[in-house]
């Protein structure tokens, strides 16, 4: 009888059919972006000693248009992901489940403080 | 219940459902049915009307029509649903386009074949392993209410299968255990009377268990019963990627 059963398969576009999956692959590819800007990073600590080629990165058309593109991408990797993380982290107070809103919320609170911390610094040497 | 036949002046609804008669060919069509449209009915009602009064030949699974069995899940308009849930109201006037639930091998019509699920309801040892077997004339096994409250959610689960139907990593690969029977083995795993967490490791912190989901979530957007399989699957990666950190910086250490 197995022989007989009708199997389809998954067609190529499946990420198209359905706004989840859409949303989730987006999120995926975001990683390309993320991995981008921490290779940009790296390229910028090798000329820490060098100014002028340290300015000459940061001052790249090429560079500003890709940090423009992966600024919004990494935004949503970023938000997406922490908005996921109650469903990883279950924490328990005595009885009862620490509410998903605290702890999402912890995380954009570290990330506002890491944020603030790093603007800090960078306006403290103009 | 007494249905009456379909009137001139009567509303109605169109179906169009997906035939497979294996006995008949190899081929796969949409054959249309028209329904009378009533606001309290479900698709389920709707199937019925057709198999009592259009086409006694439409074969599909249904038992307690009151999303308790989880035998009628089919595609509805391309979302997993379990029927009896899926009132026509919320799709009338358009028609309602209906398939079995997709990643499964259809026997027939919309009936799947469903022994690759049971088969991994198997492999993760889906119920109670106790610690020592007591006899019954000792009594029952107590828990409290925040044992069970550790793992109730999960004990939820009706084995509809609409999560395998929604998970594209199953989709492409049916070798993953996945949505149910991962939840379920963290059901018994999370509870104080069970010993069996060590026979399940195996199927389940394998890659073919946890590490093959890829967190796209759908699972638990489709899950008729709020079980979260994707947070029993996130939490069980949490758990053996602490017991492995637990045995390489503590080897001596008992688990």
């Amino acid at each position: 009888m197995e022989s007989r059963e009708y199997t389809p398969k998954m067609p190529g576009n499946w990420w198209w059919k359905r706004k989840t999956y859409f949303l989730f692959m987006i999120r995926e590819l975001t990683c390309v972006f993320v991995g981008g800007y921490a290779l940009f990073l790296l390229l910028l600590v090798a000329h820490l000693d060098d100014p002028e080629a340290f300015a000459a990165i940061l001052d790249s058309p090429i560079l500003v248009i890709l940090q423009c593109i992966a600024l919004p991408l990494v935004l949503y990797h970023s938000i997406t992901w922490i908005n996921l993380t109650p469903k990883v982290v279950v924490l328990r107070r005595g009885e009862e489940r620490v509410s998903p809103l605290l702890i999402s919320g912890a995380n954009y609170i570290i990330w506002v403080l890491l944020s603030s911390v790093i603007l800090w610094m960078v306006f403290l040497d103009r | 219940m007494e249905v009456n036949s379909i009137s001139e002046t009567e509303t109605k609804i169109q179906l169009e459902v997906f035939r497979y008669r294996p006995d008949e060919g190899e081929e796969v069509e949409f054959e249309s049915y028209e329904v009378p449209y009533r606001t309290d009915w479900v698709v389920l009602d709707a199937l019925n009307y057709v198999k009592d009064h259009i086409d006694g030949t439409l074969t599909f699974r249904w038992s307690c029509r009151m999303g308790v069995c989880g035998s009628c899940g089919m595609m509805v308009n391309g979302e997993p649903k379990l029927t009896c849930a899926a009132f026509l109201r919320d799709y009338y006037p358009n028609p309602i386009r209906i398939e079995p639930l997709s990643n499964f091998p259809v026997v027939r019509d919309l009936v799947v074949n469903m022994d690759d699920f049971m088969n991994k309801l198997d492999t993760v040892k889906a119920w109670l392993v106790p610690n020592e077997e007591k006899p019954v004339a000792e009594g029952e096994y107590h828990q409290t209410p925040e044992e069970l409250s550790e793992f109730k959610q999960y004990s939820m689960c009706i084995n509809c299968m609409l999560c395998y139907s929604a998970c594209p990593v199953y989709g492409h690969d049916s070798d993953f255990i996945g949505p149910a029977a991962i939840a379920l083995a963290q059901r018994y795993n999370l509870d104080s009377r069970d010993a069996g967490a060590e026979e399940r490791a195996e199927a389940i912190f394998s890659h073919e268990g946890i590490w093959k989901c890829t967190f796209v979530d759908d699972c638990t957007r489709v899950c008729p019963k709020n079980v979260d399989p994707a947070a029993a699957i996130q939490q069980a990666k949490v758990t053996a990627t602490k017991d492995w950190f637990r045995s390489v910086l503590m080897p001596r250490r008992k688990k």
